[in-house]
């Protein structure tokens, strides 16, 4: 029998340090609440809003999968691994943290916020070789139909990470109905409202609300016109 | 109020710099570093540990013969696996380990 549980936006603990302010859905940083530690494999779900011209100073991460993927402005990423690069809007980045990585990032743009989500996933396997991904997923049409962005696969669609989860992504301008079936029976789904509102089985949520759901084998998606939606698939065995 | 003593094992140094710094900061933990199985070993026998975090970089069969030797020498003493390197999960990983509902419980 199907189970859920449902995370409100007003229910997200929230950080303010000035130049950053965070929703977290599952505690983070000195936000504990032994009730909301995770989804499953989903471990960090925070929605970051950076000023301009501020960010993250370099810090070390391990043993995490990292997906950045931002929502308006762009961000400035440099790494241990060498990898300066920029992403923005239309982009998801993937760092596989593994042994261990030092990576800082900031708001490119001097005179404007940038907002991104920043979700972390536990690795099927700890130690790897860190590796860092980036990958533009707004060139093709999603419109209306959810597109694939992440993936354990590296020749499946989308980035790929260390874990068996995948991630789908879409905007709609109109009223749409439609039906995820998912990859594995043992995993969960935790949908995401980016913006907008829909009905996932018979849940209603409005933006920034949070939707996990397991024990299924599919569910139905009523998306409104003017809703951004996040789909995480997810192991459940954490 | 006597701290919790945590002893973090990690063989990433500058990570384990850094974990240790972050306990360090809450005033009522007191962190210890060890980047190897071997001194892991030597400082649990000479400390009373509440808890054992085990951070990046050591070869599976290290955490396991780690894991081996410390519920051995004190089976009591919860053994949690760190993730994340940094800030962001610690105190939840500590606190839950701990049996907390609260951080000030």
């Amino acid at each position: 029998m199907a189970q859920s549980i449902l995370h409100t936006a007003e229910s997200r603990d929230k950080s303010d340090h000035g130049w950053l302010k965070s929703y977290h859905t599952f505690s983070f940083g000195g936000n504990y609440n032994p009730e909301r530690i995770q989804f499953g494999a989903l471990r960090v779900l925070n929605d970051d809003w950076v000023n301009g011209g501020m960010g993250f100073g370099e810090h070390p991460h391990d043993n995490m999968e990292i997906i950045s993927i931002p929502l308006s402005g762009a961000l400035q990423h440099e790494d241990s691994m060498n990898n300066v690069a920029v992403i923005e809007s239309g982009e998801i980045q993937v760092m596989s943290a593994g042994t261990g990585i030092y990576h800082k990032e900031f708001n490119k743009n001097a005179d404007e916020p940038a907002e991104f989500l920043q979700i972390w996933l536990f690795p099927n396997q700890r130690n790897v070789e860190p590796r860092y991904q980036q990958q533009r997923y707004s060139d093709d049409i999603f419109k209306n139909k959810f597109k694939q962005i992440l993936s354990p696969d590296s020749n499946d669609s989308g980035v790929w990470i260390y874990q068996d989860a995948w991630f789908s992504i879409a905007e709609f301008d109109q009223e749409t109905t439609s039906t995820y079936a998912l990859k594995n029976k043992v995993n969960g789904l935790y949908v995401f409202m980016i913006k907008g509102s829909a009905k996932f089985s018979e849940q209603a949520l409005n933006e920034r609300d949070g939707f996990g759901i397991w024990d299924i084998d599919n569910v139905v998606i009523k998306a409104f016109k003017g809703s951004k939606i996040l789909l995480m698939e997810v192991p459940m065995n954490y | 109020m006597d701290k919790t003593e945590i002893l973090i094992v990690c063989s990433h140094d500058e990570i384990l710099k850094t974990i240790v710094r972050l306990i360090n900061s809450n005033t009522s933990m007191r962190g210890t570093g060890a980047n190897t199985l071997e001194q892991a070993l030597t400082l649990f026998k000479s400390t009373s540990f509440q808890l054992v975090l085990i951070g990046a970089g050591l070869k599976p069969e290290e955490e396991k013969e780690l894991i081996e030797n410390l519920n051995r020498l004190q089976r009591k003493v919860p053994i949690v696996q760190h993730y994340g390197g940094g800030s962001g999960l610690l105190f939840t990983e500590i606190f839950k380990a701990l049996g907390k509902k609260t951080p000030l419980s």
